[in-house]
């Protein structure tokens, strides 16, 4: 993916020069405080784009990384959705808790889904990822008594974030909170994608046989990144939670499995800014058009999804990529 | 009001598809429910309840194998073009069931707009999908051929997108009625037995259609080609079979299919412009635990989960589409290949 003498080099110097910060990374975080200053009257949108740029990210890790197909990602998103909204709504609104229940729950269950996902490929992959969301969304909806079903989960209510801020209506907390909760979680991606456990990760995409056959077995590295992206998407879930204090049957659905990997492909898979670049422009472009007629915006959408595959294989980043092979790996 | 009688009619005919769904009684407990302040969704499970209950022929094992068989076999028309598709070049397409909307759209279009008669719209439907899915796999799909799963899965669900906001802007988010002639409606009796006259239609033309596809793909010199194609692809290209033409005519031919089976499908269980995301998820179910490239594997699978649906909706409608669910992972878990599938 980059330059050859790089890589020629040692593992070590190759993984050093990756990890190193560069410029453009740093001005692209300062530059997502900046809706405080410039758009203080979206920052309601800005926090939704920040918990989706997070889920998309767990959704990489998997996909863009590992090479696995899910059309069942928001299974992980829901349950920590519900969890972090459930636990609220019993008597425990702590924010910063809540988010680790809700974490540790969603990897528990991805966890133990991944012992399945390990022993596929390919289509059985695809629909298999898709019946267990399907699974988990149908179980939601049956006990209503629990999740409250089609009205959604009523009675969430949030205590002040570290005991100092309220989550108000303009969402000034909600985003604070959905960035710093993203940028602690990219660190984290960052970190694993360039150790040799994400190197082995980008083997078993490119040649998924190949991977055993120099001692390296794929199914255990294939469990411990599903459960990671599992436990992330389980934390972006509960942001959505805490922040907009309701859950519905929605966080559960197809459509957002399918919307998140539209995001990602837009953005660029194996990319670690794929998600979160995606994520802006998706969102953005949504809320603006919706607001001229939400049937046009899916139209739209999907008219971009064949531009991109056709013209743009690697993703907006990748075409940028190669526009400016100096700006590289943005 | 008014718009809501057409709306709760068809979620009632999809909870408990056994009862003629203008049943008074039911609904006077979804108004009753309704006015009591439950959500449409509660208040039409709650009605759908009474439905069955008030029904005669709970207990009748029978009565709903046969629905459940006349569905499978709506499934069958549905997916088997997929199935034989994706066998043969690995293409995944997820726009399968755009074709079927489409079918469905016109039979809705001619009979209504046009005063067709019902059966001179099917070939139409036919005809109409058939030719929309052979231009769509000479402009964008042969260009992916050789790409990965992941690209066509997002090319083809991106196409499900567009013709979704299409079918939403030309028609409207509303449910499509559709005008049967008098002879396919009521019900006949068959050795005491009261069976659906349209649901006994839908079972005789899928037969016949599976007959047709079976001899065609056993019996002639394209039939040959297609199994060769599917068997092994290098090989039959080595032997001098044009596969991608093969691939093209399969493809009109398995999207025409679709779109008969769209317009089939509009009296059993509606039509509206989501119809291609709805029942994309079963068709997929089918292909996948039938097994590619597979008629028989699809017409098994089709049942199976036809009847299993039914089933699960008529004794345990709590549980919603909860059993196909879990029908499907188990048996990608014991198969992964598909019931019938060699790969």
């Amino acid at each position: 993916m980059t330059t050859s003498s790089a890589a020629a080099a040692s593992p070590q110097q190759y993984l050093a020069a990756q990890i190193r910060w560069r410029p453009v990374e740093i001005a692209f975080w300062l530059a997502m405080l900046t809706p405080y200053v410039l758009t203080p009257n979206y920052l309601v949108l800005a926090s939704q784009i920040a918990i989706t740029a997070l889920f998309a990210l767990s959704l990489d890790l998997i996909l863009g990384y590992a090479g696995i197909v899910s059309l069942g990602h928001a299974a992980f998103f829901g349950f920590g959705s519900y969890t972090a909204g459930l636990a609220a709504k019993w008597g425990w609104g702590e924010p910063l808790s809540g988010l680790l229940i809700a974490g540790l729950a969603a990897g528990l269950l991805g966890y133990g889904a991944s012992f399945i996902i390990a022993r596929f490929r390919h289509l059985a992959l695809i629909m298999i990822t898709l019946g267990l969301g399907l699974l988990l969304a149908e179980a939601a909806n049956s006990a209503s008594w629990l999740t409250g079903g089609a009205d959604g989960l009523q009675g969430v209510r949030m205590w002040k974030l570290l005991g100092i801020f309220a989550f108000d209506l303009y969402g000034r907390t909600a985003y604070g909170y959905s960035l710093a909760v993203l940028f602690l979680l990219f660190l984290v991606a960052r970190r694993l994608i360039n150790s040799p456990f994400g190197l082995a990760l980008r083997g078993i995409r490119e040649n998924a046989s190949r991977m055993p056959a120099i001692g390296a077995a794929s199914s255990g590295y294939i469990r411990k990144i599903y459960t990671i992206a599992a436990a992330m998407a389980g934390v972006a879930g509960a942001l959505l939670a805490q922040t907009t204090e309701t859950v519905s049957l929605e966080t559960l659905s197809f459509q957002r499995s399918a919307d998140v990997l539209v995001i990602l492909i837009l953005g660029g898979a194996g990319r670690l800014y794929g998600g979160i670049v995606g994520a802006i422009i998706y969102m953005v472009a949504r809320d603006q058009f919706s607001g001229i007629n939400p049937q046009y915006w899916y139209f739209w959408i999907g008219a971009l999804l064949v531009a991109v595959v056709v013209f743009l294989p690697n993703g907006i980043l990748g075409g940028l990529a190669r526009l400016l092979p100096a700006g590289g790996r943005a | 009001m008014a718009g809501l009688v057409p709306a709760i009619s068809l979620r009632l005919a999809q909870c408990s598809p056994r009862r003629d769904a203008r049943d008074t009684s039911a609904f006077t407990r979804v108004f009753d429910a309704l006015c009591a302040g439950m959500t449409t969704e509660r208040a039409i499970r709650y009605g759908a309840y009474y439905h069955h209950a008030g029904c005669g022929v709970i207990g009748s094992a029978f009565g709903v194998l046969f629905d459940g068989f006349a569905y499978g076999m709506l499934l069958f028309l549905l997916s088997v073009g997929l199935s034989v598709t994706l066998g043969m070049m690995n293409f995944v397409n997820l726009a399968h069931c755009s074709f079927a909307m489409l079918g469905g759209y016109v039979t809705v279009t001619l009979t209504n707009a046009l005063d067709w008669p019902f059966l001179a719209t099917l070939p139409a439907a036919f005809l109409a999908a058939a030719l929309l899915s052979v231009v769509l796999e000479r402009v964008l799909y042969r260009r992916l051929y050789r790409a990965s799963d992941l690209d066509q899965c997002l090319l083809t669900i991106g196409i499900v997108f567009m013709s979704v906001a299409i079918a939403a802007y030309i028609y409207g988010t509303i449910q499509q009625p559709v005008k049967l002639p008098s002879y396919l409606r009521g019900s006949v009796s068959v050795i005491g037995q009261t069976l659906g006259t349209y649901r006994l239609f839908l079972i005789v033309t899928s037969l016949v259609v599976a007959a047709i596809l079976v001899a065609a793909l056993e019996f002639t010199r394209f039939g040959a080609m297609v199994r060769a194609a599917v068997d092994n692809q290098r090989m039959a290209r080595g032997l001098g079979i044009d596969v991608d033409r093969v691939f093209a005519a399969t493809f009109a031919l398995g999207g025409g299919l679709a779109g008969l089976g769209g317009a089939l499908a509009i009296e059993i269980v509606g039509l509206d412009h989501t119809f291609a995301f709805t029942y994309l998820v079963y068709v997929l179910i089918v292909v996948a635990v039938g097994g590619l490239g597979s008629i028989a594997g699809s017409f098994a699978a089709a049942t199976l989960l036809g009847i299993s649906d039914m089933a699960g909706k008529y004794y345990f409608p709590e549980l919603g589409a909860f059993l196909i669910y879990l029908v499907m992972v188990a048996l990608l878990m014991w198969r992964p290949a598909g019931l019938f599938g060699r790969r």
